[in-house]
């Protein structure tokens, strides 16, 4: 332990990077889980991969590209979905092994080396740059603004989609904004996990948050929590352990789940009231 | 009675399908009207037409400006409608009753709280008003779907299928209730069960790609036959019940 700048900065940069990966995967986590999004989540992440190996071909940054095949995907589904011309779970399913096919391909055409290929799938933490860091910052602040100003709106629609229709009109506008500002959270977080392990950074904090409460707000907080210590606790393991780092904030995540059941199990039997979603509102009312 | 919604030869369906053929109707004031047909026969199409969900491919429909404004139709819609396990509570979905009046970005003031107590209050969910939804009955689901339609006090409530809910044991509960908003607005409920609702309705619309009303709550069978509503004879006793025609 040298305490050099390099160490200094590296910790800075690995909380902000958990940080920020855990407000934009707690946003957008709780809006995947509660509509039941986690399989088109899984396939934006997986067709975005083509990106990745388009960006890769053409020399452009692979972010860049896996931002634009993710978008496109996610609406595509979505624009599928709501024309009902196609089953959503099929076109999910094609779209996922489609977008890893690009990849491939466009990967296996480029000539020479090509870096950081791993990180892309598995996630790095060392190849993380401030650019990265700092366009999670701003997604952060996007989806805070994005969620707080529409939360109501966004919520009823989630909820009870046709009866939204009957007062609005702003219905398809709202869910392809929403499923843009996710598809491009979850290319973002690529970054830190990983291709294959992102969907686990969005699902498990959520799952985590639902044990306790049943509130969207709470889970919201809740899964950022959740997240940020998962995250930031999954980076110190594998530091000090030598293990990679998404498969390691994976790991800590399931085990927080795991030991989260346990307490509510414990709590439930003990009848702790102000763990409990009614007792605690009814003083505020 | 001053009428709320007048509507004339209105015809309506779906790309090439038309469901609703040549319908004059109107709805008026204090207005407790039973819908009933054949599935596929219309109902619903004409809920949609009232809601402004449905362009009509022609006819009218007027609505009387001062009495009834589009922001005050209460809806009910089927079942169906709404995913019980998404993490909103009982308070938050009949405040969303509210969302009409309000623009995208919904501020929810004290007065919207205030509105939906009561209606929690008048509706007997007070106990459960911040419960998830999937651990409410099927009778309490109604209620607050119910609360959600007249939170915006309404001059016309519509209800599709409010019986589908399959919770008997509230059922004379929910009609009285019906029975009692009815002093406050109109309503027009669509259901299959005859039997069940020639009880609380004033009048009757049987809807078969055409309209028939009936102004009375009781249908005879040579009405319904002519009209070709393939339903059963209701009539009206202490008990309400059903008459079968004869068979041979």
């Amino acid at each position: 332990m040298g305490g050099s700048i390099f160490q200094y900065d590296f910790i800075i940069k690995g909380l902000l990077g958990a940080l920020f990966a855990s407000i934009t995967a707690g946003i957008a986590g709780t809006f995947i889980v509660s509509r039941r999004m986690v399989f088109l989540s899984g396939g934006i992440t997986h067709a975005s991969f083509g990106g990745i190996g388009i960006g890769y071909f053409v020399g452009i940054n692979p972010v860049i590209g896996a931002a634009i095949f993710g978008i496109l995907s996610a609406l595509g589904v979505e624009y599928l979905a709501v024309k009902q011309k196609i089953r959503e779970d099929s076109a999910i399913g094609i779209l996922w092994a489609f977008g890893m096919a690009i990849g491939i391909i466009f990967i296996y055409l480029t000539p020479g080396y090509t870096p950081n290929l791993m990180s892309y799938l598995f996630g790095s933490i060392l190849t993380v740059t401030n650019a990265d860091i700092i366009a999670l910052g701003i997604m952060s602040v996007v989806l805070i603004i994005y969620f707080g100003i529409f939360y109501r709106t966004i919520i009823y629609i989630s909820f009870d989609e046709a009866f939204a229709r009957t007062y609005s009109s702003y219905v398809d506008l709202f869910k392809y904004i929403t499923t843009a500002l996710i598809a491009l959270t979850i290319v973002l977080n690529i970054r830190m996990a990983g291709v294959v392990l992102v969907i686990s950074l969005l699902t498990i904090p959520p799952n985590i948050a639902m044990i306790f409460t049943k509130i969207y707000r709470r889970i919201v907080i809740w899964s950022i929590i959740a997240g940020f210590l998962g995250t930031s606790a999954g980076y110190a393991i594998s530091y000090f352990a030598g293990i990679p780092v998404g498969a390691t904030i994976i790991f800590t995540l399931v085990i927080i789940w795991v030991a989260s059941k346990g307490i509510y199990f414990v709590v439930k039997k003990m009848d702790v009231y102000w763990l409990s979603d009614k007792t605690e509102l009814k003083t505020k009312t | 009675m001053a009428s709320l919604i007048e509507i004339s030869s209105l015809s309506a369906g779906y790309e090439s399908n038309i469901v609703l053929v040549d319908i004059n109707f109107s709805i008026c004031e204090n207005d407790f009207i039973g819908v009933i047909g054949p599935n596929g026969g219309g109902k619903t199409t004409l809920l949609k037409v009232i809601l402004g969900l449905l362009k009509p491919f022609s006819g009218t429909i007027v609505f009387n400006e001062d009495l009834l404004k589009r922001t005050r139709i209460g809806y009910l819609p089927q079942m169906s409608a709404g995913d019980i396990s998404f993490p909103v509570t009982v308070f938050d979905v009949i405040l969303s009753g509210l969302m009409i009046n309000k623009s995208v970005v919904a501020r929810i003031t004290a007065e919207d709280r205030k509105k939906a107590e009561n209606v929690i209050g008048e509706l007997g969910l007070g106990g459960i008003k911040k419960s998830p939804l999937n651990e409410l009955s099927g009778g309490q689901l109604q209620r607050m779907f119910l609360g959600r339609a007249i939170i915006g006090s309404p001059a016309l409530l519509l209800l599709d299928e409010p019986d589908n809910f399959v919770d008997a044991t509230f059922e004379n509960d929910f009609y009285q209730k019906l029975h009692d908003l009815n002093e406050r607005m109109a309503i027009l409920m669509v259901s299959h069960d005859v039997g069940t609702i020639s009880s609380h309705v004033k009048s009757f619309a049987c809807v078969n790609r055409k309209l028939h009303y009936h102004p009375s709550p009781e249908i005879t069978n040579e009405q319904l036959s002519s009209y070709d509503c393939p339903i059963q004879l209701v009539t009206h006793g202490r008990i309400p019940h059903t008459v079968l025609e004869k068979h041979d």
